[in-house]
């Protein structure tokens, strides 16, 4: 039975009893927008500190050369230089290299911050230059002289795995990153009894999301108190912590690491801690703060990139549509170092079967150095490369065997009455009624009647294409899944942490273990506070960011992975729901009734016997801070509360299987676009998304996400690629030429909410920030929808006019 | 350092500011580092992304694509300045009832843009609007809510004139 046992849902269960709908589910202005409207936002590059410099790094031109040699003695006379430091000396400071994820060989790979013998990345810093303002450490880049021995690219993920391809790193003797071999259910079976086969090759591309804030670090160690303060916009301060604990061979509490506004991350903020790491060492070296802020230039072509990632798909299916099982063999090209990857060839498998009831899956799975940029998480990270195999194969599947692409779909979606689903891993799949979501994205968009007038259109030499795809964003993972990759990692559960406080004068202090990045938190948290204490929005007060020293973290505190709704809003619930019994108890004594009888009404409480008889939450923090004899006897003073959500994850056993993320969101989306037959430029006529978050907390904040996500798949399918050439030159690297879309490019994206609540989340909120990627492979479905009635099939997740004006003249037989 | 300076004046939101600035000073670095309005913002180098948006003598210009000894005595308007006596901009209001914004980073450029299309324009189309921000990046947002409150600024902003 593909439903869940009824002891896995009980263990996951969780119930919300202080629940009104006073404040959750209200369209509330979020408090973090009143400082960004007034341009009051705190980012990392607007911290000024009291004799600051800037940090500028040198970068190599190539994408994979040994340095010879390395001339920095004109740069350090440069006037206003104070510190000039090469991979060499970073070597000796740091002693050892960064510690890595992986598992022997690729364990032996050697990763500085800065180059060490040879550059394996365009755009890898090879030198750093510390001076009194950003102009001067600029200038002297230019006089540092580095003697480059270029090597031979390598720039295809499939060529890395050749015998004769060039070696990323030596030290590893080949170039593969990572090895697995899943196999989930009778796959063998299941394709022995299929009627049909159907094959395709699919390309993942390689693009990131880019936030319009650069990586910032600014790093101010102080000598009298042998404190290391590191202001940053990283989205998981604890994930690197130890690395830079390592580097500066500093304990934990030494280090302070705050993040406050965010300008984005989309998860390509999550491994700038390199760069941290130099910021932070060259200000041990000066014993001033020191700033780095990262140009765009810098950014597109060095900071992280999303995984490429090439599929050869298998699929077993009926004749009447049952799609049985799939086989895969993927490659992730994850560039030059593993810096948060190879994680990507584990995180997928939250979503082995997408949302439909295949039955076994394998996959023989790769993960690769190559010369390119480092890849790290782009919004969907994993999970929506795989979930475009999947729905891209629908499409396939529904071309060889001429049924609409959307009743196979609805034939194979995992219906409501088998929620919670458990899938052929392990993973737990909570609730849903997502065949009902998808006619309903069907109908807003008035399906039929396109697929009724698309055959018209192709007559008068229109190219009309619809494409339907769905999704869901696996959200609050369980970190364990890295040990599918390297069962040694001592990283496993998914946890979240929250600090819930009255302070003395009756309001709300609330910290958080997230570091959101334009996402919220302050906002949601505070309606969450509110509503299970009773008292006003407005007198709700929560930390900005994350800060080291107050927040309450574990090793997987952050905002990635679409965590906060799953893990972090849980946490806040908890700690506000404790101190709801503590504040009951103070009551009931005071006023001397039962505890049950006590009513908490708007920050003000009474006993129901005598609701003239009023004391508030001022009264009652007096009591509990200053005039403790009248607590109830025995009871702590203070009204702290802290509170770590812990869902009852476990390790994947033996066989690779576990639940992997906590709750599964849903959404369809429906493209309808014409492409120009002469230019093969498209336009979107008609853009639905159909969402089912769970129970939702502020609906402005859910439909901004919504459509953020939206707009970054679609403006990844038809704007934004990497070109690298074949001698690993990143060929667009900045805004001139990285197209992303403005808002006379962008359509207007029509949502619709369902709201189907999370029965493992106490306020029944899902994760759903990143929306599993679904556009993208809407858009592409559309595109080949558009022009395969010319024989064109496309294998990409981009497509862009030049390439598909080619495909369609050459399919016309015409001159390309 | 130790290049020759200029001395310029600047009207910034209404009050006047000196300073001595070496030639090839951006005007965004100037605003911010300078005299520290750090509302404007730097999203790239090429002049894309319009996060560093200001008003100079009346027009919206990229403060990356002017130098500070450009604009010695000029007028210029940056985010900080649209509030008038504690009372939000009908722009700033619009931007925050719509959720506008995510992560607030494209905010500041965004909302001078939208001033000035709406000095010019005050019943601006859906397509007005768009081509009006067409300088301006936004990553979060898709632009849905972006474009919803600059209509509903419009709308408020000549009711309250009739």
């Amino acid at each position: 039975m593909p439903k869940a046992l009824p002891e896995i849902v009980d263990a996951y269960k969780q119930e919300g009893k202080y629940l009104t709908g006073k404040w959750i589910g209200k369209p509330v202005k979020t408090k973090e927008s009143y400082r960004h409207i007034r341009g009051k936002g705190a980012f990392a590059d607007d911290v000024q500190l009291h004799r600051m410099v800037y940090m500028a790094l040198l970068r190599s031109p190539y994408s994979h050369a040994k340095i010879l040699n390395i001339d920095t003695s004109k740069a350090k006379e440069h006037p206003g230089v104070l510190l000039v430091l090469t991979g060499d000396d970073i070597k000796k400071i740091m002693r050892r290299p960064f510690p890595q994820p992986t598992t022997p060989p690729a364990r032996n790979a050697v990763d500085y911050p800065l180059a060490v013998g040879k550059a394996r990345f365009q755009g890898e810093p090879v030198a750093m230059v510390i001076a009194e303002d950003r102009y001067s450490a600029e200038d002297a880049l230019d006089d540092i002289e580095v003697e480059y021995d270029p090597l031979p690219a390598l720039v295809d993920g499939e060529r890395a795995l050749e015998p004769d391809a060039p070696l990323v790193h030596d030290e590893v003797g080949n170039n593969v990153m990572a090895h697995v071999h899943y196999k989930w259910g009778d796959v063998d079976h299941y394709f022995e009894v299929a009627d049909r086969i159907v094959e395709a090759k699919f390309h993942y591309h390689r693009f990131s999301s880019t936030p319009l804030e650069p990586n910032v670090a600014v790093a101010d160690y102080d000598e009298r108190l042998d404190i290391m303060t590191i202001y940053c916009n990283n989205q998981a301060p604890m994930e690197f912590l130890p690395q830079l604990a390592a580097g500066l061979g500093m304990p934990f509490p030494k280090l302070r690491v705050v993040t406050r506004d965010m300008g984005g991350g989309f998860g390509n903020k999550l491994a700038n801690w390199p760069y941290i790491v130099l910021a932070a060492m060259a200000s041990k070296i000066l014993g001033r703060p020191v700033k780095w802020v990262e140009t765009r230039t810098e950014h597109l072509q060095s900071a992280t990139h999303g995984a490429e990632r090439i599929c050869y798909v298998k699929a077993a299916v009926t004749t009447d549509g049952e799609v049985l099982a799939v086989k895969m063999r993927c490659i992730d090209d994850d560039g030059a170092y593993a810096r948060h990857e190879p994680a990507g060839i584990t995180v997928w498998a939250q979503v082995v079967p997408g949302l439909y009831k295949i039955k076994a899956l394998e996959n023989d799975y790769y993960a690769v150095f190559t010369n390119k940029c480092p890849a790290a998480p782009n919004r969907g990270f994993s999970r929506a490369p795989h979930l475009f195999m999947i729905e891209r194969m629908m499409d396939r599947i529904a071309r060889e065997l001429d049924i609409d692409p959307v009743e196979l779909r609805l034939k194979n979606l995992v219906p409501p009455e088998e929620m919670p689903y458990e899938t052929p891993n392990g993973c737990i799949y909570d609730s849903g009624d997502w065949p009902e979501g998808l006619k309903k994205a069907l109908e807003a968009a008035n399906y039929w009647e396109w697929r009724e007038r698309q055959e018209e259109y192709r007559k008068q030499g229109k190219l009309i294409g619809i494409g339907v795809a769905v999704g869901t964003d696996s959200a609050g993972p369980n970190m364990g899944q890295v040990r599918m990759y390297n069962p040694r990692l001592p990283y496993s559960g998914g946890t979240e942490g929250a600090l819930v406080q009255i302070t003395p004068d009756g309001k709300a202090r609330v910290t958080l273990g997230s570091s959101p990045q334009g996402v919220s938190h302050e906002t949601t948290a505070a309606q969450v506070v509110a509503e299970v204490l009773e008292m006003d929005y407005d007198d709700v007060y929560v930390q900005t960011g994350f800060d080291s020293f107050t927040s309450i973290y574990t090793m997987h505190s952050g905002t990635y992975g679409s965590r906060f709704a799953p893990l972090g809003i849980p946490a806040v619930y908890i700690a506000a729901a404790r101190l709801r019994e503590k504040i009951i108890k103070i009551v009931a004594h005071s006023l001397g009734c039962k505890e049950e009888d006590v009513v908490l009404d708007d920050g003000q409480a009474y006993c129901k016997q005598n609701p003239e008889k009023k004391t508030n939450y001022r009264r009652i923090a007096r009591i509990a801070y200053g005039n403790i004899p009248e607590l109830p006897p025995g009871m702590e003073p203070g009204l702290y509360s802290i509170a770590i959500f812990r869902p009852p994850f476990t390790h994947p056993n033996d066989h690779n299987m576990a639940n992997l993320a906590l709750t599964y969101s849903f959404n369809a989306h429906v493209v309808v676009l014409e492409i120009d037959p002469e230019t093969a430029l498209p336009n979107i006529l008609e853009y639905v998304v159909v969402d089912d978050s769970g129970r939702i907390i502020n609906p402005l904040v859910v439909e901004g996400q919504v459509h953020g996500a939206a707009f970054l798949g679609f403006s990844a399918a038809l704007y934004e690629e990497y070109k690298y050439d074949e001698d690993g030159n990143l060929v667009n690297s900045s805004f001139m030429d990285y197209l992303v879309p403005y808002a006379t490019e962008t359509p207007a994206f029509k949502v619709i909410h369902m709201e189907t609540p999370s029965p493992f989340t106490p306020v029944g909120a899902k994760g759903m920030g990143e929306g599993g990627g679904t556009s993208i492979q809407a858009v592409i479905n559309a595109v080949e929808d558009a022009v395969a009635h010319l024989g064109i099939t496309l294998e990409k997740s981009h497509i862009d006019p030049d390439t598909l004006l080619r495909m369609i003249r050459e399919a016309r037989g015409e001159e390309v | 350092m130790s290049q020759q300076t200029f001395h310029i004046r600047v009207n910034v939101n209404g009050r006047w500011y000196e300073a001595d600035v070496e030639p090839r000073m951006l005007l965004i670095d100037f605003l911010r580092d300078v005299l520290g309005f750090t509302g404007p913002h730097i999203g790239c180098d090429t002049g894309h992304c319009g996060a560093c948006t200001v008003i100079l003598d009346g027009r919206n210009v990229k403060s990356c694509m002017v130098l500070a000894v450009q604009v010695d005595g000029a007028r210029i308007l940056t985010v900080e300045g649209l509030e008038q006596d504690g009372q939000l901009h009908p722009l700033q209001e619009a931007f925050w009832e719509n959720h506008a914004l995510q992560c607030g980073y494209c905010t500041p450029g965004m909302l001078m843009s939208a001033y000035f299309l709406l000095k010019r324009n005050p019943d601006p189309t859906e397509d007005d609007i768009r081509k009006a921000i067409e300088g301006n990046l936004c990553r979060c947002t898709g632009y849905v809510n972006i474009v919803k409150a600059i209509k509903s600024a419009a709308r408020k902003m000549s009711t309250r004139k009739q």
